[in-house]
C-alpha cells in the first residue's frame, strides 16, 4: 500500500513532503518510546506516535520508517518540520488516537 | 577509513547528527542495508545516552572490510551498575528526557541486540567508553 492510499482512507493532513507520498507502507508500529520504536520498527512500516519533537525525525530516518503519523492532533515543532523535508521524511498528522489510527491502519490489512 | 564526531551535550536537537551522518558514509560505501540499520541504531541509542546521561563526548572508529568499529567515549558520570544498567527497563534518564520518550531503558539492550560485539568499560566520576563493533564480513 502507498502512503497516499493511508493519507486519503484516514483523512490525514500532510506536513512534509507532499511529493514522496507514492512510497510504499509494508508494517505498521504505534509507539511513543523512542528506544522501543527502534528496537521494534521495520523498514517501510508506518509510524504512529504522539511525540512531536525532533527527535523523531532521526528515528523516523534511522529505522526507515516510510511515513510517521503524528496523533491526538499534537502540533508539530518547527524544528521538526525543517529536518523532515531536509531529509525526505514524511510526517502526517491527523487528531485520532494512537488506538483509533492503528484500528484503521489494522482494518486497510496493514 | 576512520571518522570522528563531536556529540554536544544537553542538546537533544542535536542528537542522532554523528549517527545520521556516519550513516551516510557506510550507505556511500556500500555496506548492506541490513548492517546500517544495525550501526545506525547502535550508534544513535549510545549517541543519546552521551547526551542524556554525560553532556556529550565523542565518537571515534575505523571501517575495514571486514568491520566497523566504534567507541563513544564521554567524562560524564560513570555507570554505577552495569548489569542493571543493561537490564530491559531500567533507566536513570531525567523526567524531561522520559517526557521526549527517552529514558524507556532498552538503550543500552538495543545496542547489545544490534552489535556484534560491545564492551563498556566505566568508572564513576571519570567517564564511560562504549566500544562497539560490527562485522561486514
Amino acid at each position: 500500500m502507498k502512503v497516499q492510499e493511508i493519507v486519503n482512507e484516514l483523512n490525514l493532513e500532510v506536513i512534509t513532503c507532499n511529493q514522496l507520498l507514492d512510497r510504499e507502507v509494508s508494517d505498521g508500529c504505534v509507539g511513543d518510546l523512542l528506544s522501543v520504536v527502534m528496537g521494534k520498527a521495520t523498514k517501510d512500516c508506518v509510524w504512529v506516535t504522539v511525540q512531536s519533537h525532533i527527535n523523531i525525525i532521526a528515528v523516523g530516518m534511522l529505522v526507515e520508517v516510510s511515513c510517521i503519523i503524528v496523533s491526538e492532533g499534537f502540533s508539530i515543532d518547527n524544528d521538526a518540520i525543517s529536518k523532515a523535508q531536509e531529509e525526505d521524511v514524511i510526517l502526517l498528522s491527523s487528531k485520532e488516537s494512537n488506538y483509533k489510527i492503528a484500528a484503521k491502519l489494522s482494518a486497510l490489512d496493514i | 577509513m576512520k571518522f570522528d564526531y563531536i556529540v554536544e551535550g544537553g542538546e537533544f536537537i542535536n542528537a542522532g547528527i554523528a549517527s545520521a551522518k556516519l550513516k551516510k558514509v557506510l550507505k556511500q560505501l556500500g555496506i548492506a542495508s541490513d548492517i546500517i540499520r544495525k550501526v545506525a541504531i547502535s550508534m544513535y541509542e549510545a549517541e543519546i545516552n552521551m547526551v542524556i546521561h554525560a553532556d556529550g563526548g565523542h565518537i571515534e572508529g575505523e571501517i575495514t572490510p571486514e568491520k566497523i568499529e566504534v567507541l563513544l567515549i564521554d567524562k560524564g558520570p560513570g555507570i554505577e551498575d552495569l548489569d542493571l544498567a543493561m537490564t530491559e527497563g531500567y533507566s536513570t534518564a531525567s523526567k524531561q528526557a522520559r517526557e521526549m520518550g527517552f529514558g524507556a531503558g532498552m538503550g543500552l539492550p538495543n545496542i547489545k541486540r544490534n552489535s556484534d560485539h560491545l564492551n563498556i568499560s566505566t568508572k564513576l566520576g571519570v567517564g564511560t567508553t562504549v566500544h562497539i563493533s560490527f562485522k561486514i564480513t
